[in-house]
């Protein structure tokens, strides 16, 4: 039986002469992908590093200035110091940190439900994150509409929290809190899912062999066995947090409909970038903010790297 | 004694122990804030739907009421009605979008599809350095480099063209990062035995890898689906043709400019419903299918 088995691949081999077909470089099949990731990947992310020392309005061709912009940046531009800065901390909190132990909070208590009753709940977390910017701020001007008749307000109103309706969208006070609070209603994406399917995979018997250990609680179990246990979801649930910080960044213009937001309320390094770029025409100075941004969010995955890679 | 001293932790872990077969008291504590959450979750939703369907009287009652008394079609046969400044109706932007979507997705799967296997199991030079490239782009945010895009996109000829609205979407390191993860999981055996019997790498992607890697597909799916189906930026910045510009780009511009509030907000929350839906039921058919590739997805 042994021998038989063994000898199987030589047989087919034999049946079946290595025909002479043109063969294909190894990588080949990378190929198609390669391409489209380096136009719309790498080269952006270079260009965005060379124009970044340029003076460029795009009337005339760049014009190399060094690192001017990054001083400028870090100096004079009043926005960027005195609410891009702070908006964007106080956002990348609440949404980027916050969202992501919301994710892990959410995804531990499903797994301490049954397979139907998690499945349901799953999805219903898991379904704001299909919105997308546009429809995000379209769902979310219903309750924050500024007159009487918005969800929001009226209830207020009727609690006697509030005299007068709020204007929830333009008022410098309310729309960062408002653009947090939508955020993180819609960053339960697949950071969340990965995380929940990590934890209802671990191995039972490792709890099992914990409690005959002395393991007392559920919180024992949450820091010992559970994070321990999927460190990969972990990290890929940091990084997807880190970068729906970023990309849900437009939200605030969605839900005020200006750029710049009202007083620069809800203004973001995202929102920051497109002013320059495409409303001021500023290309070299957005550039610069864009290097900046990326680098802000290296920083912050590479503490996620510290936090959960797997030490070898 | 001693039988007690061992029967009494076991109890603890039944009742302690992951993903639970059965229901216990010790759930109610849990469901007794899940319940609250998810409502809160999934009530903006529900107040579009209810929108969506509501007379004009209704949308602008004071109080303003949840529910809807008598439900009418006329905010989708208005937005059906409505055509663009441009005078480009309304549907145009909806076959656009239907074919873009279609587009993204397909080429999605495929081009993920390969790339994920070129990278878990061929082997060549430079193979591990493409990877971790590939898995730093994860924290790629295509926001941060919107201006440079837009000049790549001027310089290979694609702005106003049609394909400006498919091709950017197509450079996805998450999907490509999670196929790649799930292939690692299929045995080298499997492979090499069609390898043996004279297979091409095609028939070897069409005959073996794809029909294992379902899971991770359907999730390639439902992310290319809902990015090409609520991406306004390509319509936004590359596009300036109107009739070549998406469906999610002309809700953006409803309530703007129709100038008329009072029409605008049903006809906007009919659009918003077109919007969210097939995304939903998308991901309804699909979700075990996206759990199961989510236990591979990990970062090592």
């Amino acid at each position: 039986m042994k021998a038989r088995i063994k000898a199987m691949p030589e047989a087919a081999a034999v049946r079946q002469p290595p025909v002479k077909k043109r063969k294909m470089p190894p990588w080949t099949l990378l190929a198609p992908y390669a391409v489209v990731f380096v136009v719309f990947i790498v080269i952006p992310v270079a260009a965005a590093v060379l124009l970044s020392f340029t003076y460029f309005n795009t009337i005339e061709p760049p014009r190399w200035i060094g690192l001017q912009n990054y001083v400028d940046l870090f100096t004079t531009d009043t926005t960027f110091l005195k609410y891009v800065v702070p908006n964007t901390i106080a956002y990348a909190l609440f949404v980027g940190v916050g969202g992501y132990i919301l994710a892990f909070f959410l995804a531990w208590s499903l797994s301490q439900l049954t397979r139907g009753v998690r499945t349901v709940m799953a999805v219903i977390i898991y379904m704001p994150s299909l919105t997308g910017g546009i429809l995000i701020s379209k769902i979310w001007a219903v309750i924050f509409d500024g007159s009487e008749i918005g969800y929001l307000n009226y209830w207020l109103m009727r609690l006697n929290v509030i005299q007068e309706p709020i204007s929830w969208l333009t008022s410098s006070d309310w729309l960062l809190p408002v653009m947090i609070v939508v955020a993180l209603w819609s960053s339960m994406g697949v950071g969340f899912l990965s995380i929940l399917s990590g934890i209802t995979n671990i191995d039972k018997e490792i709890y099992e062999a914990a409690y005959v250990d002395g393991m007392k609680n559920r919180w024992q179990e949450i820091i010992y066995i559970t994070i321990p246990s999927i460190k990969p979801q972990m990290l890929f649930g940091a990084v997807m947090a880190i970068v729906n910080t970023f990309q849900t960044s437009g939200v605030g213009v969605a839900l005020s409909g200006s750029n710049p937001t009202p007083n620069y309320a809800g203004q973001l390094i995202g929102t920051h970038i497109e002013d320059f770029g495409f409303i001021r025409n500023e290309m070299g100075y957005a550039a610069a903010v864009s290097v900046v941004t990326l680098l802000f969010i290296k920083v912050m995955s590479s503490g996620a790297n510290k936090l959960f890679a797997e030490k070898e | 004694m001693k039988l007690r001293k061992e029967k009494k932790p076991r109890n603890r872990i039944r009742h302690r122990g992951m993903a639970p077969e059965h229901f216990d008291v010790g759930q109610l504590k849990i469901l007794a804030y899940m319940v609250p959450i998810c409502i809160v979750m999934a009530l903006p939703i529900l107040f579009i739907v209810m929108n969506a369907f509501k007379p004009v009287d209704e949308l602008f009652a004071y109080p303003p009421r949840i529910y809807v008394k008598n439900p009418t079609l006329q905010n989708f046969v208005d937005l059906f009605q409505l055509t663009s400044q441009t005078n480009i109706p309304m549907s145009r932007y909806l076959v656009n979008s239907i074919i873009i979507t279609v587009l993204t997705v397909v080429l999605t799967i495929y081009l993920s599809a390969w790339a994920g296997y070129a990278l878990s199991k061929k082997k060549f030079k430079g193979r591990g350095f493409l990877f971790s490239v590939n898995q730093t782009a994860l924290m790629f945010v295509p926001v941060a480099v919107q201006i440079p895009r837009y000049f790549v996109i001027v310089y290979f000829g694609l702005s106003d063209n049609f394909l400006a609205n498919v091709l950017p979407l197509l450079a996805a390191p998450t999907c490509v990062f999670l196929v790649k993860q799930f292939i690692d999981q299929i045995p080298d055996s499997l492979i090499e035995a069609a390898v043996l019997d004279g297979a091409t790498d095609f028939q070897v992607m069409r005959r073996i890898i794809m029909p294992l890697i379902k899971s991770p597909l359907a999730t390639v799916g439902i992310l290319s689906f809902s990015s090409a189906w609520n991406s306004v930026e390509a319509s936004t910045y590359y596009i300036n043709n109107d009739s070549l510009k998406n469906f999610a780009f002309y809700v953006s511009t409803l309530s703007s400019q129709s100038g008329n509030v009072v029409a605008g907000a049903g006809v906007s929350a009919a659009a918003s419903l077109i919007m969210f839906l097939p995304s939903l039921i998308l991901f309804i058919i699909l979700q075990s299918r996206v759990m199961n590739s989510m236990v591979h997805s990990g970062i090592k």
